[in-house]
């Protein structure tokens, strides 16, 4: 069974923190800042023995619309193609989850 | 009027607009003569397709309401904001006079050329102050401690620098059958992803890191590598040479290094005097004998034979020159002494450095030194890479000494996946870099005589074709030997971010006759300027960008009325200073740039982007194995003495410690205990931000957005003994000045250091015409002057401070 729904996956063990989805949302869809349809979190993880661990998690927020206008013309979204990482993956929901299954520290957003 | 249609601009990206060193490709989306997107070229090989923030954010820049669009001249004092504008020829016509008028009455050496970093600034300065015929071209950090100092420590020793491989010399790149994927990376005091500096596009190790590249990471902070390490060396800052020789010793003691190597390519045979420590040269055992050429002991035949280094060959071809043992040798006066071999001596720096010890010196655990050092050394291939905390020491050269013989005992240098040679592609050299001769150079020699620190230091009579900053600024003062009357400042804002010490800058800016500043914002710097040129982004110019590889051109995609590009600026002013100036039209010039690349400017702009071909001594491998390397042909080094050298020759010959070594920088708890008593913390600066270049983008929204305050980075250990919180504002300060930050409480920093951003200063902040530059600036906690015996370096990464909550109700600038 197909899903026809479309959404990201991000492999968040490689985001870096560069912000460049963030600024490429702005520029495609105008945002004026502070908006964006993508925000990167930085998390620092406390780890046992007062270690920690630094993370990015790029997440797309309520104004993401996934690059309707682009993706209708067979482009990928906009933070997709520019991110610095290649750590977006955009496609079917059902085919990303697979994607899931090969490899550990990745997520999958699905759009509103 | 027909609807008007969107051209794509295929170019490439070298700032200003980004800030970077450049590099990527880009599509450049214009219509009406405006930028109404960019996106990343998925062609290009360089970046295929990414693109980063700042130059995604570059249509706010182009159309900046802040924007300088017409020259400008100062009708106030110095510092303030009071400037007319006035035309182009106007402001060419007084440049033209002030400039000629300082030439005549004090020479034109009085006057300096300074930049900064990033844009295609290097070039085009050297041409102006080389047409004007002053020598003095000034990168304006202290200790001129970014970059150059690396590159001129690798050629002292190997004779070429050399970056880590990500196959950006291959067509296809990664998947080109004559690449490896290094199995091991040393990444050694970098977050090289924030913003791509030396010309490398930092997400490339990132590519790397999928492809099973494991990582070691040298750093204090807990960086995005070092999270990501095999092994994170959680290092003292300063103390990288410490570590370095720690590695080097567990390495030769396990005999983990490349013994053909050390035998084929290094001076390690070479016979040093135990009387004076120095080389053993033919002129000192042999009548007649030359002091270029160097002494072995020949195993078999137990004699002394000849290194010949016009010939780059042993007096005897059957030789095996013995790597060890001490040898009683005859001089010519009759006296007998004792000689060691280089490798002997080379042994020794190292072997006090045990892993014991390196802990005590840099806090990295014993066995983690043990293990970093052997997964390095047996990982085939490995590559490791720097960043600028590896010029921003006092002792930048014994360290980069030491991290070379890493890769060089390793067996590392110029293979496929280790670190490879950087020379421009197809040897298109535009001006005089570290090693390189280029098309735009002195007219002769003896234009050279007076460039400021030449004399000095071994580095800058050899190597780097630039003025001593620190000594600069202290001649500006002490007018001796000669006045420093002008500076044209162009991409530089000492005030804000490269001058160290920047109310000792001011001064210096106060006390000169005649400035030009060349930008495309008003900075604070700028202020100090007599005449003020608007210049252009990388979107508005036509140019080469001929700095390794590939070899491209920038192509002009639009413009913006009022702004001129650096390149035409310098152009038009070289042509005013210099009657003999060589080039007619700009085009001129860049095609004899490109000459040897066999393209003209026209054919390379159609064609993109264009890499070496095989065999070439721009394009690696193996090339000291094929003799590509000297000019004479033979395999080898591009050093004096043609081998990979453990013991310098140049440093000897500039009477400095020939051998790598460690030495505590001048302002740490170790080396000075008195101050630490009252500045208990190590202070770290100018951690990279991928919002920012330097003290560029404070005004661009979407990327002041995303670091919107100067930050302090402070351990929340720290933080509770200082009853400090998060978001609060605090005071950093030692004993050379106090600069406010906004605390970031993060295990980011180890509770004993903190880190604070640099580059700080508030375009938007209009009441003060300094934009409040010396409020938020770590720099006013750096000295100058601190640089190496050399010349180079800074102890801009390890000085030491305290920290304090700020007292409300205080206005900022008394803090």
């Amino acid at each position: 069974m197909k899903s026809n729904k479309n959404g990201l996956l991000i492999d968040y063990e490689y985001c870096t923190g560069c912000f460049a989805c963030t600024v490429a949302c702005c520029q495609e869809h105008g945002w004026e800042a502070p908006l964006s349809g993508m925000k990167v979190m930085e998390i620092v993880q406390d780890l046992p023995k007062d270690k920690a661990y630094l993370t990015f998690l790029p997440f797309p927020t309520e104004l993401c619309v996934l690059c309707a206008k682009r993706t209708q013309k067979g482009l990928d979204p906009s933070c997709v193609k520019h991110c610095m990482a290649n750590c977006l993956t955009y496609g079917n929901l059902r085919e990303l989850a697979l994607e899931l299954e090969k490899k550990p520290r990745m997520v999958l957003w699905s759009p509103r | 009027m027909g609807k008007s249609k969107t051209n794509i601009v295929k170019t490439t990206t070298w700032s200003a607009g980004p800030g970077c060193h450049g590099g990527c490709g880009v599509l450049a989306h214009i219509k009406d003569n405006k930028l109404i997107k960019i996106e990343g070229d998925p062609d290009h090989p360089w970046n295929q397709g990414r693109l980063c923030a700042r130059a995604l954010a570059m249509t706010q820049y182009i159309d900046h309401h802040d924007r300088l669009k017409s020259p400008l001249k100062r009708v106030g004092k110095r510092g303030e904001d009071q400037f007319v504008e006035i035309s182009w020829d106007e402001a060419f016509d007084i440049i033209e006079e002030k400039m000629k008028a300082i030439r005549d009455d004090f020479g034109p050496e009085s006057m300096i050329f300074s930049m900064g970093t990033g844009r295609d600034i290097g070039p085009w300065i050297c041409m102006l102050a080389y047409a004007y015929g002053s020598p003095n071209v000034m990168f304006a950090l202290s200790g001129n401690a970014c970059y150059s100092p690396r590159i001129a420590a690798l050629d002292t020793v190997q004779g070429d620098y050399c970056v880590f491989d990500a196959a950006q010399w291959l067509p296809g790149r990664y998947d080109n059958p004559e690449y490896k994927v290094p199995e091991c990376m040393i990444i050694w005091g970098y977050n090289i992803s924030a913003t791509c500096p030396d010309n490398l596009f930092g997400h490339w190790i990132i590519d790397l890191m999928k492809k099973g590249t494991k990582l070691i990471t040298i750093d204090p902070r807990l960086s995005f590598f070092a999270s990501r390490s095999k092994h994170w060396l959680q290092i003292r800052p300063g103390t990288d040479a410490a570590l370095a020789l720690g590695f080097l010793h567990v390495i030769i003691k396990e005999q983990l290094y490349d013994q053909n190597f050390l035998e084929t390519f290094t001076d390690a045979p070479r016979l040093v005097r135990n009387d004076t420590g120095k080389l053993l040269r033919e002129s000192d055992v042999l009548k007649n004998g030359s002091r270029d050429n160097f002494v072995v002991f020949d195993n078999q035949t137990n004699t002394i034979i000849i290194w010949n280094t016009h010939k780059q060959e042993y007096s005897n071809s059957r030789s095996t020159p013995s790597l060890t043992g001490l040898f009683e040798v005859e001089l010519l006066n009759g006296k007998t002494i004792t000689c060691a071999t280089v490798w002997d001596k080379f042994k020794e720096s190292c072997a006090e450095y045990t892993p014991e010890k390196v802990e005590k010196i840099t806090l990295v655990l014993a066995k983690d030194i043990e293990k970093a050092a052997r997964l390095y050394a047996k990982a085939k291939p490995a590559s490791i890479h720097w960043g600028v905390p590896i010029d921003m020491t006092p002792e930048i050269t014994p360290l980069c000494h030491a991290i070379a013989s890493l890769w060089a005992l390793t067996g590392n240098l110029d293979v496929p996946g280790g670190n490879v040679f950087t020379r421009s592609a197809f040897n298109a050299v535009a001006y005089a870099l570290p090693g390189a001769e280029g098309v735009i150079k002195l007219k002769d020699q003896a234009q050279d005589k007076t460039r400021i620190g030449k004399d000095e230091y071994g580095p800058f009579n050899k190597f780097i074709w630039r003025c001593q900053t620190d000594k600069v600024i202290e001649q500006i003062f002490s007018e001796k030997p000669y006045p420093v009357k002008g500076l044209w400042m162009q991409t530089c804002n000492p005030l804000s971010g490269i001058g160290l010490d920047p109310k000792l800058w001011q001064k210096a800016l106060e006390k000169l006759d005649f400035i030009v500043g060349v930008d495309l914002f008003m900075t604070p710097s700028l202020r100090y300027a007599d005449i003020i040129l608007p210049a252009a982004t990388f979107l508005e110019k036509d140019g080469v960008r001929s700095w390794w590889v590939p070899l491209q051109t920038i192509n002009k995609a639009l413009t913006v009325d009022g702004c001129r590009p650096d390149v035409e600026i310098n152009f038009e002013l070289s042509k005013r200073f210099d009657p003999d100036f060589k080039w007619e039209t700009i085009h001129d010039l860049f095609d004899e740039i490109l000459k040897p690349s066999e393209m003209s400017f026209d054919q390379l702009s159609k064609k993109g982007w264009a890499l070496p071909p095989e065999n070439h001594a721009s394009r690696p491998y193996f090339r000291h194995e094929k003799g590509l390397l000297r000019s004479d042909g033979m395999p080898g080094f591009a050093t004096p003495s043609g081998k990979f050298e453990l013991y310098s020759t140049l440093r000897e010959k500039w009477g400095l410690e020939a051998l790598p070594y460690f030495k505590e920088p001048p302002f740490t708890p170790i080396s000075r205990p008195d101050l630490f008593k009252d500045y208990p913390l190590i202070l770290g600066t100018g951690r990279r931000s991928p919002a920012f270049f330097h003290a560029e983008h404070r005004n661009i929204p979407w990327l002041r957005t995303l670091d919107p305050d100067p930050v302090v980075e402070i351990h929340p250990e720290t933080a509770r003994k200082n009853k400090i919180s998060n978001g609060e504002w605090v005071i950093v300060e030692n004993w050379m000045g106090k600069a406010r930050f906004k605390a970031k409480v993060t295990k980011i920093v180890p509770p004993w250091m903190v880190m604070a951003a640099h580059g700080w200063w508030f375009p938007e902040k209009k009441d003060d015409p300094l934009f409040h530059t010396f409020e938020s600036n770590i720099n006013m906690l750096i000295p100058m002057n601190e640089q190496g015996k050399d010349g180079l370096g800074t102890p801009m990464k390890h000085l030491l401070c305290r920290i304090r909550k700020e007292v409300t109700g205080v206005k900022n600038n008394e803090i």
